[in-house]
C-alpha cells in the first residue's frame, strides 16, 4: 500500500535530472527531501505528481503502475515554491476548483473548504482576490487547495522559500501543527527544502539528494549526527560543516600547524591522512586559541558568521552574538575536539562524535 | 527648470492634440457642407459661413441608380470580412500560440521558435510579393472577386499577428499555472480552457484588436482581389475620389469608415486598464 519508487532516472539532456533514485514512502508519514538548488528535488516531487515521465524505473502507489495513471486521475497535491493559485478566481474558487473538478456534493465541498480555511487561518479571506494577498496569505491558499483536496499523497516543492524571513519562521511553525493535525492517516507528505534547519525541526525522515543521486536516507537525527558522507555533512549543515585536511597520529590530530589532543571517540581510528569535519557552532573565540585571518564577518540576527582562513584552509564560525571584526584582523579560535567528525580520503565517514560509522 | 518643463509639457501635448483633432474636425465640416462652400472660398463655421446641408451624408445611403454613392453594402461586407477573419484568426492563432509555447516541436533543425519565426515571416515580405501568389491561388479555386476568398486571404494575414501576441503571452503566464490545474483534475484541454483561456483575456483582446485595426483598413489586397461582385469599405471610399470630387460624401464615408476603429478604441482601453494580469502571478 506504499508509494514506491524504484530505480528512477530521468535525463532529458547530458545531465542526470535524476540517477537511479529510489525510495518507500509509507502512509502516515512525512517525508523531506534534503538537496541543494538543481539537486532534482522538483524533479522527483513532479515525477510523483506525474507531470514528468521518468526515463527509466518505475513507481506504484497501492500497487497499481503510477506511470501509466495520467496527472489528473493521480488524486495527488502540490504546492510549489512560487505562489501559483488562479488569478481569475477568488480564495473561495480557488480551493473549491479541485473539488467541483471531482464533482463532489456542493454540501461536501463547503464543508472540506471551510475545515481548509480554518486550518490554515484564512477565514475571512474567503472573497479576497488572490492579487490582493500578501506572498504569504497566496501560500496558505495554495496550501488550503491542497489540503481540502485530501489528497493522498501531498507534495510541497520549497513552500517557504520565497516568504521573507519572518514570514516563513511563522509559517513553519504552523505547518509542524497542520502537519500533526490537519492530515489524515492515509496521507504521505513528501516536503522538499535546501534549508537543514526545516528538515529538522520538521523531523520526518530525510532522502538527501544531489546531482539527481540519492546520498542518504534515514531519520532526521541520523543525518545530522551521522552524515555518511562529506557532500552530506556539506548539505546538511547551514553553515556548511568546515572540512580540514589533516591527519591523525599516535599523539595528535594536525592540520594547518595545529595540533590537537586525540578525542575519546577518535581512540581506534588508524593513524593516517583524514578529513576533518567540524560544525561552524563548535568553533569558539579563545585568547589562548590558535590564530585565524578574517576574510569576511557577517552578523546575521543575533550572531556573527566568521569566515576565517589558514594556509589553505577556509573555515566559518559562528559566534552566538553580534560582534564586529575588522577583515584581516587576526583572532584567535578554539576548536571543540569532542565534536569532531573524520571523514576518508575519499570523503566517506570514518568516525562521528555520535557514535556512527560508515562500514 | 519645472515652469519651462510643464510650459514644454504642455505645449507638445497641445501641438500634439491639435495636429490630431484638427483633420477630423475639418473632414466633419466638410461633410456637413455643399459644393458652393467647398469651392468658392474657405468656410469654417456652420451656420455663420455656411449653410450646413446633410447631402454629403444622404448620398452614402443612396443607390447610385439614385446618383448616390451606397457604401451601406461595402460596410457590411467589410465588417463580415474582418469579423470572420479576425476571429478565426484568434481561434486558431491562440491553439497554435499555446502549442508553440507549450510543448517542444522538433523536426530535422526546425523548432518552436523557427516555427514562430514562420508565421512572422509572413508579415515580414512586402504585400506586394505575396499578391501574385494570392491572385493566381484565389482564382485556381475560384474564390476570386468573393467575400469568402477574402476571409481566407486575411486569415493568412492576420493570424501572423494572432500567434505572436498570444505566444508572447501565453510565455509570461508561469507554466506550473498550467501543471497545478492538471494536479487538480483537469485534463489538457480543460485546464486550458477553465485556467489558460480565463486569464488570457487581456492578451486575446490585445490580439483582437490588432486583428481587427490590420483587417479593418486593408485596402491593397482588397483592391487587388476583387473587382465587381464584392467591394470593401477602403476601396469604396477611395474610388469616391474621380474627376471631380465630392468631398462632403469623401468625408462623411471617411468618418463612418474610422468610427469602428475609434469605438473598439474605447472598449479595448477600458478593458486593459482594469484586466490587468500584472501581480497576480509571481
Amino acid at each position: 500500500m506504499n508509494l514506491v519508487g524504484e530505480k528512477i532516472s530521468y535525463k532529458p539532456d547530458e545531465q542526470f535530472h535524476l540517477n537511479d533514485v529510489s525510495f518507500n514512502f509509507k502512509k502516515g508519514n512525512l517525508y523531506t527531501i534534503l538537496g541543494r538548488t538543481l539537486s532534482g528535488k522538483t524533479t522527483l516531487l513532479k515525477t510523483i505528481a506525474g507531470l514528468l515521465n521518468p526515463d527509466q524505473g518505475s513507481i506504484s502507489f497501492e500497487e497499481k503502475d503510477f506511470i501509466k495513471i495520467p496527472v489528473w486521475e493521480r488524486n495527488v497535491a502540490m504546492v510549489y515554491q512560487q505562489f501559483i493559485n488562479y488569478p481569475h478566481l477568488n480564495v473561495y474558487e480557488n480551493i473549491t476548483f479541485p473539488l467541483e473538478q471531482r464533482k463532489l456534493s456542493p454540501e461536501q465541498i463547503k464543508k472540506d473548504v471551510n475545515e481548509a480555511l480554518k486550518t490554515v487561518g484564512l477565514v475571512g479571506f474567503e472573497n479576497r482576490k488572490i492579487q490582493e494577498l500578501s506572498g504569504g496569505q497566496q501560500q496558505r491558499v495554495a496550501l488550503a487547495r491542497s489540503l481540502a483536496k485530501k489528497a493522498k499523497i501531498l507534495l510541497l516543492d520549497e513552500p517557504l522559500v520565497n516568504l521573507d524571513y519572518k514570514l516563513r519562521e511563522q509559517l513553519r511553525e504552523e505547518f509542524k501543527r497542520i502537519f500533526s493535525e490537519g492530515l489524515s492517516q492515509d496521507t504521505i507528505l513528501i516536503y522538499s527544502t535546501t534549508d537543514p534547519q526545516e528538515v529538522m525541526e520538521l523531523n520526518g525522515e530525510v532522502i538527501v539528494l544531489d546531482e539527481g543521486k540519492v546520498l542518504q536516507k534515514g531519520p532526521a537525527k541520523e543525518i545530522f549526527e551521522n552524515p555518511s558522507n562529506l557532500k552530506v555533512a556539506e548539505i546538511s549543515n547551514d553553515p556548511p560543516m568546515n572540512v580540514l585536511k589533516g591527519s591523525k597520529n599516535s599523539k595528535n590530530l594536525n592540520f594547518e600547524n595545529i595540533s590537537l589532543e586525540i578525542p575519546n571517540h577518535f581512540k581506534n581510528l588508524e593513524d593516517k591522512d583524514y578529513n576533518f569535519g567540524i560544525r561552524a557552532s563548535e568553533i569558539k573565540l579563545d585568547k589562548d586559541g590558535e590564530e585565524f585571518e578574517i576574510e569576511l564577518a557577517e552578523i546575521s540576527g543575533s550572531e556573527t558568521l566568521l569566515h576565517l582562513k589558514r594556509g589553505n584552509s577556509k573555515i566559518i564560525a559562528l559566534i552566538e552574538e553580534v560582534m564586529n571584526f575588522k577583515i584581516h584582523e587576526k583572532v584567535k579560535i578554539n576548536f571543540n575536539a569532542n565534536k569532531f567528525y573524520a571523514f576518508s580520503e575519499d570523503e566517506k565517514l570514518v568516525s562521528s562524535p555520535y557514535g556512527g560509522t560508515n562500514g | 527648470m519645472s515652469k519651462l518643463y510643464t510650459f514644454l509639457k504642455y505645449f507638445f501635448i497641445t501641438f500634439w492634440t491639435v495636429f490630431v483633432v484638427a483633420p477630423f474636425l475639418w473632414a466633419v465640416s466638410t461633410s456637413f457642407k455643399d459644393f458652393q462652400s467647398v469651392n468658392s472660398k474657405v468656410t469654417y463655421i456652420p451656420w455663420l459661413d455656411f449653410e450646413p446641408t446633410l447631402e454629403g451624408w444622404r448620398v452614402l445611403i443612396k443607390s447610385p441608380a439614385k446618383g448616390g454613392v451606397d457604401i451601406v453594402e461595402p460596410y457590411f461586407n467589410s465588417i463580415f470580412v474582418t469579423c470572420t477573419a479576425s476571429l478565426i484568426s484568434i481561434v486558431l492563432g491562440t491553439l497554435a500560440a499555446y502549442a508553440l509555447s507549450r510543448f517542444t516541436f522538433k523536426a530535422g533543425f526546425v523548432r518552436n521558435n523557427d516555427i514562430t519565426f514562420f508565421f512572422i515571416s509572413q508579415r515580414i515580405m512586402p504585400p506586394i510579393v505575396l499578391s501574385i501568389p494570392f491572385f493566381i491561388f484565389l482564382s485556381t479555386i475560384g474564390l476570386l472577386d468573393s467575400l469568402l476568398g477574402l476571409v481566407v486571404v486575411y486569415i493568412v494575414l492576420l493570424m501572423p499577428i494572432a500567434v505572436w501576441i498570444m505566444v508572447d503571452f501565453f510565455n509570461r503566464v508561469p507554466k506550473e499555472l498550467d501543471e497545478t490545474a492538471l494536479i487538480d483534475g483537469c485534463n489538457p484541454y480543460q485546464a486550458f480552457y477553465k485556467v489558460v483561456l480565463p486569464n488570457s483575456i487581456p492578451g486575446l483582446i490585445v490580439a483582437g484588436m490588432f486583428c481587427i485595426i490590420f483587417g479593418w483598413i486593408d485596402f491593397f489586397f482588397a483592391f487587388i482581389l476583387t473587382f465587381t461582385e464584392v467591394q470593401l469599405l477602403p476601396v469604396k471610399v477611395v474610388a469616391l475620389n474621380s474627376s471631380i470630387t465630392p468631398w462632403w460624401s469623401l468625408s462623411a464615408s471617411a468618418l463612418v469608415s474610422v468610427a469602428p476603429l475609434i469605438i473598439v478604441a474605447f472598449i479595448v482601453e477600458r478593458y486593459l486598464s482594469k484586466g490587468n494580469l500584472s501581480g497576480a502571478l509571481k
